[in-house]
C-alpha cells in the first residue's frame, strides 16, 4: 500500500491508500465541517457540509467519500464553500424547530457549534415551523423530531454497529421522519435492544436520554469508538 | 431457436396476411378513450359482414396522434380515422365494401406524420405488441441472432460506438463508451438494467415504446448483455404503467417460450434472463443509483458517485443502465450497420429522438424526428402551432430538469449541445409548448413544486432548498416578494445546483434559472409595488405617503 501525497489548502500532506480526503485532513489537523459523518460508521455524503473543491474537477465533491489520489489539489475553505456551508446550515434551521434555549443539547450540539464556527448568525429564509411529534414511549430514551436534522447517523449505528435495524427513514423529502420498526411507537419496537447507540450518535438533541433537562444531554461518542476499535483492531480501549 | 425457425415464423406470419388490415391503437392514450371497445366493435362488425377471411383487425401500439384518439387505420387504402366511437365500427368496415363513413379522416401525409422518421417507433402502430410472431415478421430478433452467431462481444460494442448512439435518458452519455466500460470491468457477475422509470410531467415516450413494441427493448437488452457479458437483466418500470408492465410480461414469457431468453439462446453458449421490477412511485428512482437501491429492495435513495454503476452497481457488481429508447435503438443499428445510423442526425447527435409533444399545440402526441431538426418545425409545422391562434411563447424540454426555450430561439436545432447551450436539456423527450397566456413564473413554480415533492430527503440542499425556493416563487406569484427575495431565490438556485447529491437536486433549479434568463421581466413585474418603485424610480414624484 503506497502512501499518497497531496495538497490541501496549499499544504502538502500524506494519506494512506484508500483514505478519504476528510480522514487525511483530520489526521493533518485540518478541520472540514461535517454533520452526517461519524467516526466508525460508513459515510453517505448526505449533509454536503464537507464539500471541497478539487483542482481540475468542475463539481464539488464530499470529502467524506472521496478517496485521495496522488497529486490531488484540494481546497477546503474557499469563500464560495464557506458561503454554501452557511446557507446549508441556515436551511437546516428553517426546516425544523430548533430552539436552543429549551433544548437538552444546548451547548453540546453539533448543529449549534456548526452555526457558530461557520458564522451563521441569522437565518434569512422563512422558518417553516413544521408540526413535529415527540415520541417518549421508550423506557429510557425519547425522540423529538423538532430537533432532527435527518443526518441518518442513528439509522447507520442501529443497522451497522448494533445490527438491530430498528431505526429507519419514512416518507420522503421534507416529510422524511426517523421511525422505529415500521413506524411503531419506539417503546413498542420488537427489534430495539435499548443499546442507546442512536442516542449517543445523534448530533443534536433529537435523540435524548430521559431525565435530561435543558443543556444536560451530553453525548458519549466513546462508546462507539470502543466497539469499532474492538471489532476492527481487536483492541479494547479501557 | 435457430435461424431456420425464425425465418419460418416470419414466412408463416407474412403468408397469413389477409387482403385488408384494420389496425386499432391500443396504447394507453387511445385505451383511455375506449380504444379497446372500438377494437372489439370492429371485430364484431367484420364478423357480421362475413369478411373474417379477408380482413384482419389488429390491436397495435401507438399511432401517434394521441389528441385525436381512438385512432383506427384501414389499409388499403391507408386511411386514418380519428375519434372513432363504437357506433362507427359498422360504417368503417363498410368502407372495405365500397361504402362511405362520416368518421373524421386524418391525413397521414400531413406534416405531423410526414416529417417523422421512424427508427425506434418503426414497428409502433404496425406490430401486435402481444404477439412475438408479429415482431419477428418485421425482422425482429434477426439482429440478436446475427450478434450471437456472427459477432464477438467486442465487435458489438464497437458497432454501437461507431454508430454514435448517445443515451436517450437525457444526459446523452455515449452509449458505446458506457458499454465498453462495463465490458472491460472484470467480474463473473454483471447486470443489465433498463430504466423505464419515466417520470417527467408530460412525458410518455418510454411508455409508448414499451406498450407498442416491447420485444424491441428486450432484444436490445439481450444484445447489450452479450456485449458486456451480463447474464441477468432487470426492467425497472414504474407502477403507473400497468399496460406497459402487462405487455412486457407477455413479451418476456413469449421470448422464453421461443428460447430467446434463458440458456443457450440461438444455440449459442450465451444465457440471459430478464425480470421486471416495479417502481413504487418515486421520481428519484429514475436516478441510476437510487434505481439500483430500489431493485435491491432498499429505500430508493441515490448515493454519491464514484463508484459508478459500471464499476460497482447493482449488488456491488458492474452494471449497465440504459434507458428504454436507447435499448430500442440497438437492434436497427445492428441490422442496418453503424454507418447507416451515424448518417442520420447532426455531427454530435446521431439518429432520431422520440418526443412527447404536448401543451399548447393543435397536434399533440408522439413524434420521432431526426436529430438536428429545428424546434420550429416540430412546434409550428408538426404541432400546427397554438390551437387558438395565439402566439407561441416558449417550449419546455427536459421536464423538471430542463428549461424553457423562448420563441425567438425556435430555429435552434434539436440536438444535445444546442439545447444545453440555451440552458435547457434534451431530457428524456418531454416537450411542452406554451403560448402567451402562460405565465413563466408559474411554470417555474410548477416544476419546483414537483421537485420539492419528489426530493428523497437525503441531502439538505435539495430537501430544504427546494422548499425555500418554492416558498419564494409562491411569494413572487402572490405579489408579496421584494427584489431581495428574488436575489435570495437566485442564491438558492446556485446553492442547490452545485451542492446537491444527485441529478434531481442538481437540475431542480433549471426551470427557474432558464425562465429567469429569458423571461426575467415577468419576475420583475410580479415583485411587490414598493420594491418596483425603489428599483426603478417613476418619472413623476411619488404620491405622498399616508402619514401613519
Amino acid at each position: 500500500m503506497a502512501a499518497k501525497v497531496f495538497t490541501i489548502d496549499g499544504q502538502q500532506i500524506t494519506a494512506t491508500e484508500g483514505q478519504t480526503v476528510l480522514d487525511a485532513a483530520q489526521d493533518a489537523g485540518i478541520a472540514i465541517p461535517t454533520l452526517c459523518h461519524l467516526d466508525g460508521v460508513m459515510d453517505v455524503g448526505a449533509c454536503r457540509l464537507c464539500l471541497v473543491e478539487i483542482a481540475g474537477l468542475n463539481k464539488l465533491v464530499p470529502a467524506c467519500v472521496t478517496k485521495v489520489t496522488d497529486g490531488m489539489v484540494v481546497t477546503t475553505n474557499s469563500e464560495r464553500l464557506q458561503r454554501y456551508r452557511r446557507m446549508i446550515v441556515e436551511l437546516l434551521f428553517t426546516e425544523r424547530n430548533h430552539i436552543c434555549a429549551v433544548c437538552v443539547s444546548n451547548g453540546h450540539c453539533e448543529l449549534q457549534s456548526l452555526a457558530m464556527t461557520l458564522g451563521m448568525d441569522h437565518v434569512r429564509y422563512d422558518y417553516t415551523f413544521p408540526k413535529c411529534a415527540v415520541d417518549p414511549t421508550h423506557r429510557l430514551f425519547g425522540i423529538d423530531h423538532n430537533r432532527c436534522v435527518l443526518c441518518g447517523r442513528c439509522v447507520r449505528v442501529c443497522w451497522y454497529i448494533e445490527g438491530a435495524g430498528t431505526k429507519n427513514f419514512s416518507g420522503r423529502g421534507t416529510q422524511s421522519r426517523i421511525v422505529s420498526d415500521l413506524n411503531a411507537p419506539w417503546g413498542n419496537s420488537r427489534t430495539c435492544t435499548s443499546c442507546g447507540k442512536c442516542v449517543q450518535a445523534c448530533p443534536t438533541g433529537a435523540l435524548f436520554s430521559k431525565g435530561a433537562a435543558v443543556a444536560e444531554m451530553e453525548k458519549d461518542r466513546g462508546k462507539l469508538e470502543y466497539i469499532v476499535t474492538a471489532r476492527e483492531k481487536k483492541q479494547w480501549i479501557v | 431457436m435457430v435461424l431456420a425457425e425464425l425465418v419460418e415464423i416470419k414466412e408463416r406470419e407474412l403468408a397469413a396476411r389477409k387482403k385488408a388490415l384494420i389496425t386499432c391503437c391500443l396504447a394507453a392514450g387511445c385505451m383511455s378513450s375506449d380504444g379497446k371497445l372500438v377494437k372489439e366493435a370492429l371485430d364484431r362488425a367484420v364478423k357480421d359482414a362475413g369478411l373474417e377471411s379477408e380482413v384482419e383487425v389488429r390491436g397495435v401500439g401507438c399511432l401517434r396522434l394521441c389528441c385525436e384518439g381512438p385512432l383506427v387505420m384501414i389499409d388499403p387504402p391507408g386511411a386514418l380515422y380519428q375519434k372513432v366511437t363504437l357506433a362507427d365500427a359498422e360504417s368503417l368496415v363498410g368502407t372495405l365494401k365500397g361504402g362511405t363513413t362520416s368518421v373524421q379522416r386524418g391525413d397521414p401525409a400531413s406534416a405531423f406524420f410526414a416529417k417523422q422518421m421512424s427508427i425506434v417507433l418503426a414497428n409502433s402502430g404496425i406490430v401486435d405488441p402481444e404477439r412475438i410472431e408479429s415482431y419477428i415478421a418485421r425482422d425482429g430478433y434477426f439482429a440478436l441472432r446475427n450478434v450471437l452467431r456472427e459477432l464477438s462481444p467486442a465487435e458489438v460494442v464497437s458497432e454501437i460506438t461507431r454508430s454514435g448512439l448517445r443515451g436517450r435518458g437525457g444526459a446523452g452519455y455515449p452509449t458505446g463508451l458506457k458499454w465498453a466500460t462495463v465490458a472491460k470491468t472484470e467480474s463473473p457477475k454483471k447486470f443489465i438494467i433498463c430504466n423505464a422509470d419515466e417520470g417527467d410531467p408530460g412525458a410518455f415516450m418510454d411508455r409508448s415504446v414499451l406498450e407498442s413494441d416491447p420485444h424491441r427493448v428486450i432484444e436490445g437488452m439481450i444484445i447489450a448483455a452479450y456485449a458486456v457479458g451480463a447474464d441477468q437483466g432487470y426492467i425497472y418500470v414504474r407502477a403507473e404503467y400497468p399496460l406497459a408492465i402487462a405487455r412486457l410480461q407477455v413479451a418476456i414469457r413469449q421470448a422464453k417460450q421461443h428460447g430467446i431468453l434463458g440458456s443457450g439462446i440461438f444455440e449459442s453458449p450465451f444465457h440471459f434472463n430478464i425480470d421486471i421490477r416495479i417502481g413504487a412511485g418515486a421520481f428519484v428512482c429514475g436516478e441510476e443509483t437510487a434505481l439500483m437501491a430500489s431493485v435491491e429492495g432498499r429505500r430508493g435513495q441515490p448515493r454519491p458517485r464514484p463508484p459508478f454503476p459500471a464499476e460497482s452497481g447493482l449488488f456491488g457488481k458492474p452494471t449497465l443502465i440504459n434507458n428504454v429508447e436507447t435499448f430500442a435503438n440497438v437492434p436497427p443499428i445492428i441490422l442496418n450497420g453503424a454507418e447507416w445510423f451515424a448518417g442520420i442526425g447532426t455531427e454530435k447527435s446521431k439518429g432520431t429522438k422520440v418526443f412527447a409533444l404536448a401543451g399548447k399545440v393543435k397536434n399533440t402526441g408522439l413524434i420521432e424526428v431526426p436529430m438536428g431538426i429545428p424546434l420550429r418545425e416540430i412546434v409550428e409545422h408538426m404541432g400546427g402551432g397554438a390551437p387558438s391562434g395565439a402566439r407561441i411563447k416558449a417550449v419546455q424540454t427536459g421536464g423538471p430538469s430542463g428549461g424553457c426555450i423562448p420563441a425567438d430561439h425556435l430555429d435552434t436545432p434539436v440536438d444535445y449541445e444546442s439545447l444545453t447551450k440555451l440552458g435547457s436539456i434534451m431530457g428524456s423527450g418531454g416537450m411542452i409548448v406554451m403560448d402567451e397566456k402562460d405565465n413563466m413564473v408559474d411554470v417555474a413554480r410548477f416544476f419546483m413544486e414537483f421537485c420539492m415533492d419528489e426530493s428523497c430527503g437525503k441531502c439538505i440542499p435539495c430537501r430544504a432548498g427546494t422548499v425555500q425556493m418554492h416558498n419564494l416563487l409562491e411569494k413572487i406569484i402572490a405579489r408579496k416578494a421584494t427584489a431581495r427575495d428574488l436575489q435570495k431565490l437566485e442564491e438558492l438556485c446556485d446553492l442547490v445546483k452545485h451542492t446537491s447529491l444527485c441529478g434531481l437536486g442538481m437540475t431542480a433549479p433549471n426551470p427557474v434559472l432558464s425562465t429567469l434568463r429569458f423571461f426575467r421581466q415577468e419576475y420583475l413585474d410580479l415583485l411587490a409595488v414598493e420594491t418596483q418603485r425603489k428599483t426603478s424610480p417613476p418619472a413623476a414624484p411619488p404620491a405622498p405617503a399616508n402619514p401613519a
